[in-house]
C-alpha cells in the first residue's frame, strides 16, 4: 500500500533548489492525439472508424484494415497487468533522480497492449484501470491504476509527478474579495494545502464573506492588487518561493458590447484585471514557479485561470469580456508552454455564466462560484490542463468544435 | 503458407569471416570501423575496391548517411547495394539476399559488413530515437531502455514456464567461459553462477550479466562463387537453409516466441537436416531469455522447456550442445548492428576450422540465429541460417 506523504519540513535555505528535468517530451504528431484526452482526463485510443480495431501505439493507417489515421475514441480503461519490472538504471537525466522507477504491460480488455507507469498499488496479474496523464514534460502517458481507490493512492510518487496534488502545497488565490476566489480557497484548504495564501486588495475595505474566508483553516491573507505591477513584485518577492500553486480568481465581468460602451474605461478594466493582471503574475511568479518544478514534495506545480468559456465564441451580450477572456485564453497557451520546462502546468476552467451578480439578467443554468473551486482542486488532482465545467460550458465547446461558424450565428 | 518449393544456395558461399577486435569506447566513427572491416576483406581476398561489385551494410551509427552514401565514401561501385537496418537479424539476412543476388548473377562478389561505434553518450541518443513507437510508447516510460523491455518479457517468460534467474545464468556463466578463450571478447574475468546471482539488479528481473555491454566494432564477410572463393584460396562455408520472418505473433498479449517457429518445418527440410545433426548453435543472446526462446522455436527442445534443456546440458565449446561459442554478445560485446553478425561470422569460423582455441571438435554445420528491433514491446525481425563445412 503506498505510504502516505509526510508533510515536508521547512526547507533548508543553504541548499540548492534542484532543477526541474524533463522526461523526453519528443512525439509523433499521431501519437499527439493522446494529448486531448489526457488534457480532459479522458482514457482515448485510436479507434478504426472502418473496422472497429483498437490501436495502440498511434498508427496512421490501421493495422488490421490500412483505413487511414483512425480517430481516437474514448475505450473502456480496464485491463490485466501482465508483468512489471522495477527500472533502476536509466539513461536519461530525469529518470535517473527518480529511480527505482515501475513500469508494466497492460493487456486492455478492449485488444491492445500497451506499456504503462503503474501505480504502487498493483502488482503482476492484477486486474488495472488505465489512465492517461500529463507528465512533466507535458505530453500524454499511459498509468495503471488499482480498479478501485486506494487509501493515500493520490500519494504515490509516481503518480505525484502526473499531478498537480494540493496536498501539503501552498496555494496563492489571487483575489478573495471574489465568490470564486473564497469558494477557491475553500476547496484548497479542504484538499490538505498547507498554506493557502489569499490576496486582497485595500483589505480595509469590507466584502461580503469576508469573515467566512479568513475563519479557512491554513487562509493566510496578503496585500495583492493584481492591476498594479509593483504589488505583484512586492508580494512575489515576499512568499515567491513559497508559492506552488497559483489560482488567478481577479475577476470583471461587465456586459455589454464593442457598441453599447462608450469609451475605453471599462475595457480598461477588464483588460487591467483580467489580461494584465494575467501577465503580471506571470511576470513575477512565473520564473519562480517554473524553476521550482522539482523542489521536493512540494514543488510548484501550476497556475490555475478560470476563463469565460465565450472565449471560444463570443456572447454578443458580453462582447468585450468575452474578448478579454479570449486574449487571456490565447495568453494562458503563450504561458503553458514558458511554464513546461519547469514541469509547471497551466489549468484552464471554462465555465459558463455564474451565480454572481453581474450575471444576474442571464438565465440559469449557471454555475455555482463553489462548484469552480472543486473543479479547480479536481484538475489539480488529477493533472488535467482543459476542463469545462457546467452544462453552459460543455455546450459551447461542443458546438465550437463542431461548426465554430455556426456558433457564431447562434450566439 | 507458399508452397512453391524454394531454390537451394547450390554454388555461393559465405567466405572471409572477418572480425575487428571491439572498443568499450571509440572516438572513430561508424564509417571509421566499416572502412577497416572493408580492409580485412581486401586483405584476405587480395580485393580492390573495384573488385567489389556488391555491397551490404548493417549500422545504426552511420547516419546520416546510407549504403549509397558509403559508396561514394569507400571508393566502390557495386551494382548490388543493400542495407540492412534489422540489428540481431542482419547478419542472416544479409547472407540470404546476397546469397540469392550471386546465385542470380546480379553481382559476383558482395562485402557484408556489419558496424557501429561507440561515443561516450551515443547509446542513449539512439535509445531515445530507436523507433517512433519507442519514442511515442516506451522511451518516455522509465527511459529503461532495451533492459526494461526485455525484463517485462522475461518476467512473464519466468511466470509462464517456471524459468529461474539460475536458468538464465547457465547461459551467461557458460558464454563467459568461452569468452575466456576466444582473443577478441571484451569481458575477460571468469564468471561463477554465484557472481550471475549476486549482480546488482538492473530492471528486475534483469540483473547485471544478462545485459550486453554497448562496444564499437564491427564483423563481416564475404558472398561469392564457391569457384572464386576457391581461386582466392579464402576460407568459405556452404548455406543450407534461411529464413526470415517479421512480426510474427503479433497478437500475442507478451512476447513469448519468435518468428522462426512460422517457417521451421521448411527451414529443416530445405537444409535436408534436423536439429539433431546441428554441431553448433549461435543464438542472439541480446538477454538470456532470448536465447532461451530460440533454443525452443528452431526446435531444440519443446515450447517452455529451454530451462531444462539447458540444465542438461554443457553449453561450452568443448560441451555437448556448443552454444555462442566465441561468448556471445554477453560477454564479447555489443557493437551495435555488428551483435547481428556476431553470431554467423563465428559460426564460419567455427566450419573453417579457424576459431582457435574455442574450436568445437569436428563441427560440420552449424545454425545461426538472429533476433531484432524491439519497435515497440517485442522483438521483430528474425531470422536463422544453416551452414556447412565446406
Amino acid at each position: 500500500m503506498t505510504e502516505p506523504l509526510v508533510k515536508p519540513k521547512r526547507k533548508d535555505p543553504l541548499k540548492r533548489t534542484r532543477l526541474p528535468l524533463s522526461p523526453q517530451g519528443a512525439r509523433s504528431r499521431t501519437a499527439l492525439g493522446l494529448v486531448a484526452a489526457a488534457a480532459e482526463g479522458r482514457f482515448a485510443l485510436q479507434v478504426c472508424d472502418q473496422c472497429a480495431k483498437i490501436v495502440y501505439p498511434p498508427r496512421d493507417a490501421c493495422p488490421a484494415c490500412f483505413a487511414p489515421a483512425p480517430p481516437f475514441r474514448d475505450v473502456p480503461p480496464e485491463g490485466a497487468l501482465l508483468a512489471t519490472t522495477t527500472i533502476r538504471t536509466s539513461t536519461d537525466t530525469y529518470y535517473r533522480e527518480r529511480m527505482p522507477w515501475r513500469v508494466g504491460t497492460i493487456r486492455l480488455d478492449c485488444g491492445p497492449s500497451i506499456v504503462a507507469h503503474i501505480h504502487g498499488d498493483v502488482s503482476d496479474g492484477d486486474r488495472v484501470r488505465m489512465s492517461l496523464h500529463l507528465d512533466r514534460s507535458g505530453q500524454a502517458v499511459a498509468f495503471a491504476l488499482p480498479l478501485t481507490e486506494t487509501p493515500a493512492m493520490a500519494d504515490d510518487p509516481q503518480l505525484r509527478e502526473m499531478t498537480c496534488d494540493p496536498k501539503f502545497r501552498r496555494a496563492l488565490v489571487t483575489d478573495g474579495r471574489t465568490a470564486v476566489g473564497q469558494a477557491a480557497a475553500k476547496a484548497l484548504s479542504d484538499a490538505g494545502a498547507s498554506i493557502v495564501f489569499v490576496g486582497l486588495a485595500d483589505e480595509w475595505k469590507p466584502f461580503p464573506g469576508d469573515a467566512a474566508l479568513r475563519a479557512i483553516p491554513n487562509v493566510e491573507i496578503v496585500p495583492l492588487d493584481v492591476t498594479n505591477s509593483e504589488s505583484v513584485g512586492d508580494l512575489a518577492a515576499d512568499i515567491g518561493g513559497r508559492v506552488d500553486i497559483i489560482v488567478n480568481t481577479a475577476e470583471h465581468v461587465r456586459p455589454g458590447g464593442l457598441m453599447a460602451r462608450r469609451g475605453l474605461v471599462v475595457a480598461r478594466e477588464e483588460m487591467e484585471i483580467r489580461y494584465f493582471g494575467l501577465m503580471r503574475l506571470a511576470q513575477s511568479f512565473g520564473p519562480i514557479l517554473r524553476m521550482r518544478g522539482a523542489d521536493g514534495v512540494n514543488s510548484a506545480t501550476a497556475i490555475v485561470n478560470f476563463l469565460f468559456v465565450h472565449a471560444l465564441a463570443n456572447l454578443p451580450e458580453f462582447g468585450a469580456y468575452s474578448a478579454t477572456e479570449a486574449a487571456c485564453l490565447s495568453a494562458t497557451h503563450s504561458l503553458r508552454s514558458e511554464l513546461r520546462p519547469g514541469g509547471v502546468k497551466c489549468i484552464n476552467i471554462f465555465h459558463g455564466p455564474l451565480e454572481t451578480e453581474w450575471f444576474q439578467t442571464v438565465p440559469p443554468p449557471k454555475v455555482a462560484p463553489s462548484a469552480l473551486g472543486k473543479a479547480a482542486v479536481d484538475a489539480l488532482r488529477r493533472g488535467l490542463e482543459d476542463v469545462f465545467v457546467g452544462d453552459i460550458a460543455q455546450d459551447i465547446r461542443a458546438r465550437a468544435a463542431a461548426n465554430p461558424k455556426a456558433l457564431e450565428r447562434e450566439l | 503458407m507458399s508452397v512453391r518449393p524454394r531454390q537451394n544456395y547450390n554454388g555461393v558461399v559465405a567466405a572471409a569471416p572477418v572480425t575487428i577486435p571491439y572498443e568499450r569506447y571509440s572516438i572513430h566513427a561508424a564509417h571509421w570501423w566499416i572502412g577497416r572491416a572493408l580492409r580485412a576483406l581486401a586483405d584476405l581476398a587480395r580485393l580492390k575496391p573495384a573488385d567489389i561489385d556488391g555491397f551490404s551494410v548493417s549500422s545504426f551509427t552511420v547516419g546520416p548517411d546510407t549504403a549509397i552514401g558509403l559508396t561514394q565514401h569507400f571508393g566502390l561501385s557495386p551494382r548490388f547495394l543493400d542495407h540492412v537496418p534489422l540489428g540481431g537479424a542482419s547478419g542472416v539476412v544479409a547472407l540470404r539476399r546476397a546469397a540469392r543476388a550471386v546465385q542470380a548473377g546480379d553481382a559476383d562478389m558482395i562485402a557484408c559488413v556489419a558496424a557501429d561505434t561507440n561515443h561516450v553518450d551515443s547509446f542513449r541518443r539512439t535509445l531515445s530515437t530507436f523507433s517512433r513507437f519507442a519514442q511515442d510508447a516506451v522511451y518516455p516510460y522509465g527511459s529503461g531502455g532495451p533492459n526494461a523491455s526485455f525484463a517485462l518479457i522475461t518476467r512473464a517468460y519466468m511466470d509462464r514456464f517456471g524459468a529461474t534467474r539460475e536458468d538464465f545464468g547457465r547461459i551467461c556463466v557458460a558464454q563467459r567461459d568461452n569468452a575466456l578463450a576466444f582473443p577478441h571478447a571484451l569481458m575477460k574475468k571468469p564468471l561463477t553462477l554465484a557472481e550471475y546471482m549476486d549482480a546488482r539488479a538492473i530492471s528486475d528481473p534483469i540483473h547485471l550479466f544478462d545485459c550486453v555491454m554497448p562496444c564499437a566494432g564491427a564483423e563481416a564477410f564475404l558472398v561469392c562463387t564457391e569457384e572464386r572463393a576457391r581461386d582466392l584460396g579464402l576460407p568459405f562455408v556452404r548455406i543450407l537453409s534461411t529464413i526470415e520472418r517479421h512480426n510474427a505473433f503479433m497478437d500475442d498479449p507478451i512476447q513469448f516466441r519468435g518468428g522462426w517457429v512460422v517457417d521451421l518445418d521448411a527451414f529443416y527440410g530445405h537444409a535436408g537436416v534436423k536439429p539433431d545433426d546441428v554441431d553448433l548453435l549461435q543464438t542472439y543472446d541480446d538477454y538470456p531469455v532470448i536465447s532461451m526462446m530460440q533454443i525452443e522455436d528452431l526446435g531444440f527442445c519443446k515450447k517452455g522447456e529451454a530451462a531444462s534443456f539447458v540444465r542438461a546440458h554443457d553449453l561450452t565449446f568443448r560441451g555437448d550442445f556448443p552454444h555462442n561459442t566465441s561468448g556471445g554478445q554477453l560477454s564479447v560485446g555489443q557493437a551495435g548492428a555488428a551483435g547481428g553478425y556476431l553470431g554467423l561470422v563465428e559460426a564460419m569460423r567455427q566450419l573453417c576450422g579457424e576459431a582457435g582455441a574455442n574450436q568445437v571438435r569436428d563441427a560440420e554445420i552449424a545454425l545461426v540465429s538472429g533476433f531484432g528491433m524491439i519497435n515497440y514491446d517485442r522483438g521483430l525481425a528474425s531470422g536463422a541460417a544453416i551452414i556447412a563445412r565446406a
